[in-house]
């Protein structure tokens, strides 16, 4: 193989325009809401730019399901909980960096604990004071559980539908778990009330707009971390585990080890767009670990296209965009919305948005190249 | 046997047993595969030729029995990638490859060397030289389709693509299931070819129906009758044994 520039051999045509994209949201979005008047058509303004952070992150876990569905067949339907646990891990940080300015004014204590009439700080929660800590975690924790998780699963080589039961069972058992209040971590309510984060008051307008970019930076990281592994051998292990993991198995790869680097790299990536979602929405409750918010990241990608990386993340931008204004306007109707958008991308778009397009535009080169020879064919006869 | 008639196997079974829910697919099979041998087991459905290939290759674990490689390594204590890693190479009976991947890709996957997802991300799974997928596309005669997906070739092709990731292996002892399986007169001919030629640098087990392609590869033949040897000698001894016209060639 010649050896291309790493940057190069990982930007495709549709990788760097979504590069592309994201560069710049990335400058004209802050320089667009801090700099024009509000008056001006092209302002963005800040509650727009919020949202845009949160489909952006919801952009994020897209790409991370994608990276072991799309590629590995891993039907996971229990990614919501590595997105909420990194959530939750911003959150603890976040509730630290309160300190005394609570509704009860403990302290150390956030609110929570207080009206539980706790005495003293759990010992899981020492260390959220400190940033580096919290980020640590953010990704320690989805990674370490979807480690372990994957360990059993795949050793056992469970795999298919049974493999997504149990996915969606996980996230199940964490949901009922974590809204006890004995957890310590706010049980139904959750977490939230945030003041600052790393000094800066969490609801400034600047504060949200710094969010804004850290989200599209970690996009664009995780896609290029994504797009790494799929480019390399390891990735073409993973596709042929997907087609046939048997003969994988008899060539002498351990596919368990393959899926279970796919597996954890992707519940970190998960865990990060959680944490960046979190203080963007202001609040992280049990909810974000429902089975509903799995599924519905499995459809954003579906829509999208799996195995294309980009599609998940336009998946994700997409749907969100139609959820959010349809629960505005007709709101008892987005389930079933939901619901024959999945059966629709299922029987007509099987391969989603991305991979549709991708196989139209080969239609087309092959017909264009097919036709210099048939008028080669027409002057020979 | 004894150890020196041991140790002068690349593949020796002994006593092995297995069964299923009751039924019992293999019975007290015994056979030894000398280095370099070509062997092909004939036997009726249900005779226990797929299951001895998945005791071979680490996917069944036996009831009771022997299972030795190279005279030494026991089969039995090993898993389908430590037993692939050690030089034992299967093809399916259903023509088995990556078919989202080109033809190269999946001989790029197949060739022998580090096999760790770090290597595969990082290290040097990344760079196999191109030659050593042409090398071995030129013994399966699939250089012209190199860069197809595998998905596109025909039946035959995907056999001999298979068979092509099995030498890419660089295997001591291949296991053939079928390979001639729904192909055309012209194809079996020339896999007979492919596999005559492959014998003579590495140990071949060839499970096959097709008496007439058996007779083709002039090799060895062991019958298998319910879980046992019934016969094993040329292909005009077993033609001629009694019992085995019974069982399966007078059907």
């Amino acid at each position: 193989m010649t050896r291309r520039p790493l940057i190069l051999a990982l930007l495709d045509g549709k990788g760097a325009v979504f590069l592309g994209v994201l560069a710049s949201l990335a400058v004209l979005v802050p320089v667009s809401n801090l700099l024009l008047p509000e008056a001006s058509p092209l302002h963005v303004p800040t509650y727009a730019v919020s949202l845009l952070g949160k489909y952006l992150s919801y952009a994020l876990l897209a790409l991370a399901l994608d990276l072991v569905w799309g590629y590995c067949g891993i039907l996971s339907l229990g990614h919501g909980a590595f997105f909420a646990l990194g959530g939750y891990a911003m959150g603890m940080y976040l509730m630290r960096q309160i300190g005394p300015r609570g509704v009860y004014g403990h302290p150390v204590l956030p609110d929570f604990m207080v009206f539980l009439n706790w005495q003293e700080l759990p010992w899981y929660w020492h260390g959220f004071d400190m940033f580096p800590f919290a980020a640590l975690m953010v990704l320690a924790v989805p990674g370490l559980l979807a480690f372990v998780f994957g360990w059993f699963a795949f050793r056992s080589r469970v795999t298919g539908v049974y493999l997504s039961i149990i996915t969606q069972a996980m996230t199940f058992a964490l949901m009922l778990a974590f809204f006890r209040n004995d957890m310590g971590l706010g049980g139904n309510n959750g977490l939230t009330d945030f003041k600052d984060i790393l000094g800066f008051p969490v609801q400034a307008q600047a504060t949200r707009v710094a969010l804004f970019v850290a989200t599209v930076t970690a996009l664009a990281l995780g896609y290029l971390v994504a797009r790494y592994m799929v480019t390399s051998t390891y990735g073409k292990v993973l596709v042929a585990i997907r087609d046939a993991e048997s003969r994988a198995r008899f060539l002498g790869y351990r596919v368990e080890h393959y899926k279970l680097v796919a597996f954890t790299v992707s519940a970190m990536m998960a865990g990060v767009a959680g944490a960046l979602y979190v203080p963007q929405v202001g609040i992280i409750n049990p909810s974000e670990f429902s089975p509903a918010n799995s599924i519905e990241a499995v459809v954003w990608v579906a829509v999208g296209g799996r195995g294309t990386l980009v599609g998940a993340a336009l998946g994700a931008v997409v749907v969100n965009t139609a959820k959010s204004w349809l629960t505005g306007a007709l709101p008892e109707l987005w389930l079933f919305a939901l619901g024959a958008l999945f059966i629709i991308v299922t029987l007509y778009l099987p391969k989603g948005i991305v991979g549709t397009l991708a196989e139209w535009r080969d239609k087309r080169r092959a017909t264009v190249s097919a036709k210099p020879a048939e008028v080669a064919a027409g002057a020979a006869e | 046997m004894t150890n020196a008639a041991l140790t002068n196997t690349v593949l020796y079974l002994d006593g092995v047993s297995v069964t299923f829910d009751g039924f019992r697919a293999l019975n007290k099979l015994s056979l030894a595969i000398a280095p370099g041998e070509m062997r092909a087991i004939i036997g009726p459905n249900g005779a226990g030729k797929t299951t001895m290939m998945d005791i071979i290759t680490g996917k069944t674990r036996p009831d009771e029995g022997e299972v030795f490689f190279g005279g030494m390594i026991d089969l039995t204590m090993l898993d389908e990638a430590e037993i692939a890693t050690l030089g034992i190479g299967r093809k399916f009976q259903k023509p088995t490859v990556f078919e989202s991947h080109t033809v190269a890709d999946n001989i790029r996957l197949a060739l022998a060397g580090e096999r760790s997802p770090f290597s595969a991300l990082f290290g040097a799974r990344n760079r196999i030289p191109e030659e050593r997928i042409d090398a071995v596309l030129s013994t399966v005669r699939l250089t012209e389709h190199r860069e197809r997906l595998a998905a596109d070739l025909s039946h035959g092709q995907k056999q001999w693509l298979e068979i092509g990731m099995l030498l890419a292996q660089d295997p001591k002892l291949l296991l053939v299931d079928e390979p001639v399986a729904g192909m055309t007169d012209a194809e079996t001919a020339e896999t007979a070819h492919l596999l005559k030629a492959i014998a003579r640098e590495h140990s071949v087990i060839v499970v096959e129906h097709d008496m007439a392609f058996v007779r083709e590869l002039g090799c060895k033949v062991t019958v298998l009758h319910e879980g046992s040897v019934l016969a094993e000698g040329s292909i005009d001894a077993v033609s001629a044994n009694e019992r085995v016209i019974e069982v399966y060639l007078g059907r």
